[in-house]
């Protein structure tokens, strides 16, 4: 078994095949043992989500997808998942609306636009900021960006667009703390954004230069190679990244808790408090009595956020595969 | 949005005014689109800028050797005699619980990558699992959290060090199967010719050459997986909870530099506030320091 075997042409074939088998055989089983392991994690995760949840989920029924109740009073509880549900989708889908132009111009500029000696300094600075910790988000969320959008979108804007007929009604609000749906999904859009800007960029990499070339010579402007060659070559791919940003996005904790006002109840504005799935259980989970129904209730919202990541994270890949190979 | 549109100006009937026009708009175009992009970066740039700042400015005034000695004390807000307290207790908890999931989670991750890139490139079994760490890379980390609690904490009663320490585990191993994997794959086959050539047995061509070929990149798959879980809250905050005392003992609630952030930030107390910018600014930094150190690494080896 020992390194000298290699170059011994002496030894006897036959002990050293078996030798070389064995210690084949335990290593590979080893390696497939840790892969079985992580499938088994996954579905680990989802059964004890949904048995944890299963209480809430008898108690209450499909009523808990669509009850917008959030009662923890003994004797009157009742808990349903619609308002987190809805800061969730929400506040994700904002998200990616506010963070996908900025990728796009971020992707498009390190690709096409920015000279050599920009693209690397830039591209490092951007991946950086997908490495800062996002308790981190929350604080410079709380106190840099709610006051700022308090002041300077919240107002203006409530008073502008909060005028209009029918959609006023989503920009006006009375909320003084400041924190707000709006406030989590801005923060959700910068923490997405290096995600999706990298994903675009390796994309936007991968298209073969012939193509730009051809283009090019025909003397097509960098815009209109984007527009008609780069985006629609990588389209599928780079839906796959929106995807994985959406991913990311939903199932967000410590920065939403922090800036979107944690109010367990439904809100008509967007600059009104609310929460998400991921930040109620953080807030009320480690306070809840162990075996209760309020925690059985966290549970099955756990395993919701799970169901919906899931589908969105399994897109995204499927869509991303042609990048992977 | 198709092909057509870059060959249009060239095929009509040349007039040259329309030409010239048609040509200006499509140069306006191009040059607003490139200055929105500009823009667009400034942004990206500008919000890494100002949280940087913020960090420095609001933590480097409440930063001392005191931050790094004492444990946490209530707070002295209107006193301002008393001794402030520290963050000593919730760095060593870090430190505890970081070293037990990258101990634990590394060796599995780098199991799982080994199978997925030497082992089952293509089989159904290793697509599966590369599929199933996929998601679980970005599967949402209070998740984890509330599976370590069902699975560890419930049997045990109460929040624990070693809770936390598993759920961190779990959120290593994907990172380290996606770094391994990729720098596996980027081995030339003839390297592995040439040992299976002198009758080398696999499993030695993998440890004693493959491993050792692509050892920068696992170590910087490794480093980037221990400062994700570094900066992690949400996950511990089901698990070991957070302790306002300093505690080696795995068996008891533990805290965490990012546990103590979040806690002394939603206090109310300017005091504690500022401690908790302090510690902000400690995280950050390290994170952003082993992230560069990692980079660095695998620059170098290219």
């Amino acid at each position: 078994m020992s390194d000298t075997s290699l170059p011994q042409a002496s030894a006897p074939p036959a002990t050293r095949r078996t030798i070389g088998s064995a210690g084949d055989t335990l290593f590979e089983w080893l390696c497939r043992g840790a892969g079985l392991f992580v499938l088994l994690l996954l579905g680990a995760i989802i059964l004890t989500l949904f048995i944890g949840g299963l209480p809430a989920f008898r108690e209450f029924g499909l009523q808990f997808l669509w009850s917008s109740d959030w009662n923890p009073v003994e004797g009157r509880e009742s808990y349903g998942a619609l308002v987190p549900m809805l800061g969730t989708i929400v506040t994700s889908i904002l998200a990616i609306m506010l963070g996908v132009p900025v990728a796009f111009g971020i992707a498009f500029f390190l690709t096409e636009l920015a000279p050599q000696w920009v693209r690397r300094p830039v591209g490092t600075a951007i991946e950086l900021l997908a490495a800062v910790p996002s308790i981190i988000f929350g604080m410079w969320g709380l106190f840099v960006l709610v006051p700022f959008v308090q002041n300077y979108i919240q107002l203006p804007f409530g008073e502008t667009l909060g005028a209009l007929p029918i959609v006023g009604v989503i920009f006006d609000s009375n909320n003084f703390a400041g924190t707000s749906i709006f406030a989590a999904a801005m923060v959700l859009a910068i923490m997405i954004l290096p995600f999706i800007a990298a994903t675009m960029r390796d994309v936007f990499n991968q298209v073969p230069p012939v193509y730009k070339e051809s283009a090019y010579g025909l003397g097509a402007t960098r815009w209109e190679v984007m527009k008609g060659v780069v985006l629609p070559y990588t389209r599928i791919s780079v839906v796959g990244g929106i995807m994985l940003g959406l991913g990311r996005a939903l199932g967000e904790t410590m920065a939403v808790t922090f800036v979107i006002g944690n109010a367990n109840r439904m809100a008509s504005s967007i600059f009104d408090p609310s929460t998400t799935i991921a930040s109620v259980v953080a807030m009320e989970f480690p306070e809840s009595l162990m075996g209760s129904l309020k925690q059985s209730s966290l549970l099955a919202l756990g395993f919701l956020l799970f169901f919906i990541s899931f589908v969105v994270l399994a897109v995204s890949r499927w869509l991303l595969r042609s990048r992977l190979k | 949005m198709s092909a057509t549109i870059v060959s249009t100006p060239s095929f009509h009937k040349r007039d040259p005014a329309m030409a010239a026009a048609l040509n200006r708009r499509r140069r306006f175009v191009d040059g607003l689109v490139r200055w929105l992009c500009i823009i667009a970066t400034a942004v990206g740039l500008f919000f890494l800028a100002s949280i940087l700042l913020t960090l420095i400015l609001r933590g480097i005034s409440s930063i001392s050797i005191i931050t790094f000695t004492t444990e946490f004390r209530p707070t002295t807000y209107g006193d301002p005699t008393a001794e402030t307290g520290g963050l000593y207790h919730a760095i060593m908890g870090t430190l505890v619980q970081t070293a037990i999931g990258t101990g634990v989670g590394t060796p599995i991750g780098l199991l799982v990558g080994t199978y997925l890139a030497e082992y089952a490139r293509n089989s159904a079994l290793g697509n599966a699992v590369r599929f199933v760490s996929d998601v679980l890379l970005s599967a949402p980390s209070i998740l984890v959290g509330l599976f370590v609690y069902q699975l560890v904490v419930l049997p045990m009663g109460g929040f624990s060090g070693i809770a936390g320490g598993a759920a961190l585990a779990i959120l290593v191993i994907p990172v380290v199967v996606r770094t391994t994997e990729d720098m596996l794959q980027l081995i030339p086959n003839t390297l592995r010719e040439a040992v299976v050539g002198l009758g080398a047995p696999k499993w030695k061509m993998v440890t004693l050459v493959c491993w050792r070929a692509a050892l920068s990149g696992i170590v910087t798959g490794i480093l980037l997986a221990t400062a994700r879980i570094t900066g992690e809250t949400a996950p511990l905050l089901l698990t070991s909870f957070g302790n306002n005392v300093t505690s080696f003992n795995l068996g008891n609630a533990m805290a965490s530099l990012p546990i103590a952030i979040y806690q002394q930030a939603n206090s109310g107390f300017p005091d504690l506030i500022d401690i908790a910018w302090a510690g902000a600014l400690i995280v950050t930094f390290g994170v952003l320091a082993i992230n560069i150190v990692a980079r660095l690494l695998l620059a170098g080896r290219k």
